[in-house]
């Protein structure tokens, strides 16, 4: 069984053999070559903004859980000084789920810090091994026959080949946990608007309509009591004056 | 030789460094070809140790070849077994 370090070098020496195949004149070779590699750092840069999107979309619906948490916390409260410990308790198992859904997206959050710093850094790399390959490419193209320059061809495009598979790996590893990533934010955002995880973080819920119908009752009877006041006892019925 | 640690750079290590790599890679082989996660992370994780330590990180210009490329020592089982076995992980590099 072979090692994972020869399957990497075949891997990665399989990907960029082609590029060598390609072009039948040194010169050609190596301007095909570098045009390849301007192109991956453009896909580089794409990928590092996609990631900082992404990210920033967890972020957002982070801050709206938290808010959704500081709410509820309050609505408890309130439940509970209406003497309706019934939807205190609802309101603070709603809480609780959402704070295990904030501890994962914090998580998440994390991983897409990690990729967004290990593409930065491939970037970096690939942005350097490209100015270096385009010095080269320029000498060689001047200073050598075509079959010394075919020697030298191979031996920088092989180690920038190197880079590019590598850069190329990064960029497809943080693409499909980007996607992954999206894909359960995406879920929360449903399951928060359908309602099945959480009404809470719309405006009108049923917690809110319920301590909103304690407030008016309270108001009425508040209002209610007031008139009596003002108009006597309250107890006989008296005419009003037209 | 020259070491690439993938989506990290290229290190000089000496042959002492080499052959312990290549022990843990035999290691690391067996755990993927038994499926052993936790296995395949700590090995991955002592290769790429191993060379950090001990090697030379190269300035990211250089264009030299590495003799050996050392898989990402954050790479999953499903990640190792697609790159090493499926359809491949690395993208085919941009074509016209």
């Amino acid at each position: 069984m072979a090692g994972l370090m020869s399957r990497a070098s075949l891997v990665v020496k399989s990907k960029f053999s082609k590029l060598l195949d390609r072009a039948e004149d040194p010169a050609e070779t190596l301007d095909y070559s570098y045009e390849k590699q301007l192109e991956l750092l453009q896909n580089v840069k794409r990928g590092i903004a996609d990631v900082v999107t992404a990210k920033k979309r967890l972020e957002l619906q982070e801050q709206q859980l938290q808010q959704s948490l500081v709410k509820l916390d309050a609505q408890a409260r309130e439940a509970l000084a209406a003497g309706r410990e019934d939807l205190a308790r609802q309101a603070l198992e709603r809480k609780s789920g959402l704070q295990q859904q904030l501890q994962s997206l914090d998580q998440q959050t994390q991983g897409l810090q990690q990729q967004q710093e290990k593409l930065v850094a491939s970037e970096k790399a690939l942005s350097a091994k490209v100015e270096a390959f385009r010095t080269q490419k320029e000498t060689i193209k001047a200073q050598y026959s075509a079959a010394e320059a075919q020697v030298r061809i191979g031996e920088a495009a092989t180690g920038i080949g190197e880079q590019m598979a590598d850069t190329g790996l990064a960029i497809q590893r943080a693409k499909d946990k980007t996607e992954s990533m999206q894909a359960r934010a995406s879920a929360i955002d449903e399951l928060t608007t359908s309602g099945a995880l959480e009404d809470f973080t719309t405006d009108q819920t049923q917690l809110d309509r319920e301590l909103g119908a304690i407030a008016s009752q309270s108001q009425v009877d508040r209002e209610l009591e007031q008139m009596k006041a003002e108009l006597g006892t309250g107890e006989e019925k008296k005419e009003l004056q037209p | 030789m020259i070491v690439r640690l993938m989506g990290e750079g290229q290190y000089e290590v000496d042959d002492e460094v080499a052959k312990g790599l290549n022990e843990l890679d035999e290691q690391a082989a067996e755990a993927l070809e038994a499926g052993d996660e936790e296995r395949l992370a700590e090995l991955l994780r002592r290769m790429a140790d191993a060379v950090r330590l001990n090697g030379a990180r190269l300035p990211d210009e250089g264009l030299s070849p590495s003799e050996a490329i050392v898989p990402p020592d954050d790479l999953s089982l499903a990640e190792a077994r697609e790159l090493f076995e499926g359809e491949g992980l690395i993208p085919d590099l941009p074509s016209v």
